[in-house]
């Protein structure tokens, strides 16, 4: 065992689970120290391998500090920050304590040397985020919180599965470049727990179903961590898996095409989240150092500016209880600084010049046309154009102008929201620009600080600044000529979601029917055979009908009406308590098989 | 909460402002509009890759893209949607639909 060395993801811990403990009027000082402590942690590591730890025949490696881990931990701390103070006014200590446990899992991730410590911290974050969508207390939070761990038990599973296999024939568990040329069926396992976490289409649905739900903070910090640490996770383990670029195209469109249709503004963001995470995907799939660099430095801009767009629209919702566009409208009279704050995260997801996704998204692009790609440089660029149309124009548009009146009670809600939620926008902000005006500050920080300098120049070239203003103001005149038909109807989107979401009924239908039919007949046989005779034959039979048949049927007829209350018991959240429980045997099934197998 | 406040009259005026006179302001854009294009045609800017590939030698090609991708993207998703991905809000259930009204709750 190595020396102490304190892992940041255990200040969160401890921090949690002290909270409670804490005196409610040093609350909110508290809420705000432990973020900043694991923060300055963060940045007062030194590069190496720490917290080695050996059980059993495993050396376990807790801290891995290297410049990939280091750009990811750095912003994951700094995000967490800003999501605790945005829900600083929260009485409940439950959602802090959460938040900050997922927190913890994110960043014990980032730092794990290998597979081990990966799945550990990798199941916490799903476990612990959970609980942000079921704090809404909407009665379907609670059917969207199981299907999101549901999802992810799954893709904990493939993972499990797959680093497994892979470990017991490599006869390691670090958790280092995997052979991306020469990929094994443990590979592709792997890369299907992390393309998950990703949401990667058609792995995906999971996404806008539970950040549409959770509560208005939940999704503030849901929208950072867990799909930014697959990416950190496939930048360390796939860079240049091929696949991994038509995938990463793919989501990027597929993203934008479903915003054109959501109706709710905070699903219409988490589509923009598989979007935007499809340019890191590619970027990792391309494998350059540029494009890894670009992987990274969108990650982090991404971080950021998402978070300002769902804690914009997380305000909207806080005050007026309302996300749907059809209800809102006109909203600048009420929350113009909110519009403001949202417009930023706009402009910076849009990557305006002078906003942080100008200088990061661009390096993916440029890659893809430097390696000869033209589709993916031209279906990015497409997306890019997407990007802006929706988040940048469609979201201020619908919510803070358009024609629609909302209801008065929504109306007369609206107002800006604390000083606390005004600040965190504030600071994200400032921190948006400040990366789009200072790139320096962004490119040091990346895996390949001398490749990145040396794209720097091209960044504020004056051809870059008129391409982008190009296909991004020439959107805005296709935005403004084709405004009625993007304006939003009352509906929603049938997604991948659809297929666990109905299928779980057609197998509960067939297995309920024909029950049904039973419980039918024999109420018939006992109307038939029971009442029609007593008729007949009442005074003869009166005494034998009574105490015999009736009690026979009775009794059947109880007992097929108790089966089917029971499948109608096990219809409600027990029948997915139930598919949990199926998971972890299956989990442990996997286990003792490739053990045995790879023996 | 004062500095919020005066902040948020500062926004309302100015957007208000402009709202008095939307026409000088879409007059103001096409402006921008052409001033890009002029740029793209009269100035030839430094490109941006080593090897300046055939899209780039076209005047106002970005400026196309960005249109007609704009166009394609709204129409194909419309017409995507209403091949019956598009459904009504109820459609998993009143329970589980996303229609039961949001309450405020922190």
């Amino acid at each position: 065992m190595t020396p102490f060395w304190l892992h940041p993801s255990l200040i969160l811990i401890f921090g949690a689970l002290l909270l409670p403990l804490v005196p409610a009027r040093l609350k909110r000082g508290f809420l705000v120290l432990v973020p900043l402590g694991v923060f300055a942690r963060v940045l007062t590591m030194s590069q190496g391998t720490f917290g080695e730890v050996h059980v059993l025949d495993w050396a376990l490696v807790f801290g891995r500090v290297d410049a990939l881990s280091q750009v990811f931990g750095y912003i994951m701390a700094l995000m967490c920050i800003l999501g605790t103070l945005y829900g600083l006014h929260v009485k409940e200590d439950t959602q802090h304590i959460a938040a900050w446990f997922y927190v913890a899992g994110s960043i014990g991730a980032i730092y794990a040397g290998d597979f081990i410590v990966l799945f550990l911290f990798w199941e916490l974050m799903a476990f612990s985020s959970v609980f942000l969508i079921w704090f809404r207390r909407r009665p379907q939070s609670l059917g969207a919180g199981f299907r999101y761990l549901l999802v992810h038990v799954a893709g904990g599973l493939a993972l499990l599965g797959g680093m497994v296999w892979h470990c017991k024939t490599q006869g390691s568990w670090a958790f280092i470049q995997l052979d991306v040329h020469n990929p094994t069926p443990a590979i592709y396992l792997i890369m299907v727990g992390f393309i998950l976490n990703a949401a990667v289409p058609p792995l995906h649905a999971w996404l806008p179903d539970a950040y549409g739900e959770a509560t208005f903070n939940g999704s503030v910090f849901m929208c950072a961590f867990t799909t930014k640490t697959a990416v950190y996770a496939l930048c360390r383990g796939f860079a240049g898996m091929e696949i991994l670029v038509p995938l990463g195209v793919a989501m990027a469109l597929y993203g934008v095409i479903y915003a054109v249709l959501e109706n709710d503004c905070r699903r219409l963001l988490a589509y923009h989240i598989i979007s935007q995470v499809g340019y890191m995907v590619a970027g990792v799939g391309l494998g350059t150092q540029m494009a890894v660099n670009g992987a990274c430095a969108h990650a982090f801009a991404h971080i950021l500016y998402k978070g300002l767009l769902f804690m914009g629209c997380g305000s909207v919702l806080h005050m007026t209880g309302e996300s749907r566009f059809t209800e809102l409208g006109g909203l600048w009279k009420k929350m113009p600084l909110a519009f403001v704050f949202t417009l930023i995260g706009g402009l910076s997801i849009s990557a305006f010049p002078l906003f942080s996704g100008f200088v990061s998204k661009s390096m993916i692009v440029s890659a893809g046309f430097e390696e000869k790609k033209l589709w993916v440089g031209f279906l990015l660029l497409l997306a890019s154009a997407g990007t802006f149309l929706h988040t940048g124009l469609k979201v201020p548009y619908f919510i803070w102008f358009g024609k629609n009146k909302p209801k008065p009670e929504v109306w007369n809600r609206a107002a800006e929201p604390p000083a606390n939620m005004n600040i965190a926008m504030a600071i994200t902000s400032f921190l948006c620009i400040f990366i789009g005006c200072y790139p320096v500050w962004l490119y040091r920080m990346l895996p390949y600080p001398d490749e990145a300098m040396k794209y720097l120049p091209q960044v504020y070239s004056s051809y870059h600044i008129s391409e982008t203003l190009q296909i991004l103001l020439f959107t805005g005149l296709g935005f403004f000529l084709l405004l009625k038909k993007l304006v939003p109807d009352p509906t929603i989107s049938l997604d991948m979601d659809w297929f666990y979401r109905m299928g779980g009924r057609a197998f509960l239908w067939v297995a309920r029917k024909p029950v049904q039919i039973a419980d039918t007949f024999v109420g018939e046989l006992y109307r038939l055979a029971g009442l029609v005779p007593l008729m007949i034959t009442a005074s003869v039979a009166g005494i034998f009908d009574n105490r015999i048949i009736d009690g026979f049927v009775d009794g059947l007829a109880e007992s097929i009406r108790g089966i089917g209350q029971r499948l109608r018991w096990a219809q409600r959240g027990q029948m997915q308590e139930s598919l949990a429980f199926a998971f972890v045997v299956a989990a442990v099934l996997i286990v003792g098989f490739v053990f045995y197998w790879s023996r | 909460m004062k500095l919020v406040e005066s902040l948020g009259q500062m926004l309302v005026r100015l957007i208000e402002y402009l709202q008095n006179r939307l026409k000088t302001v879409v007059w103001a854009c096409c402006g921008v509009l052409a001033l890009l294009i002029l740029c793209d045609v009269v100035i030839k800017l430094p490109h941006l890759h080593s090897d300046e590939p055939w899209f780039e030698k076209l005047p106002v090609f970005w400026s196309i893209f960005g249109f007609i991708g704009c166009a394609l993207i709204i129409i194909l998703s419309k017409w995507y949607g209403h091949a019956g991905i598009m459904t009504r809000e109820d459609y998993y259930g009143p329970e589980e639909g996303e229609k039961a009204p949001p309450h405020h709750h922190d």
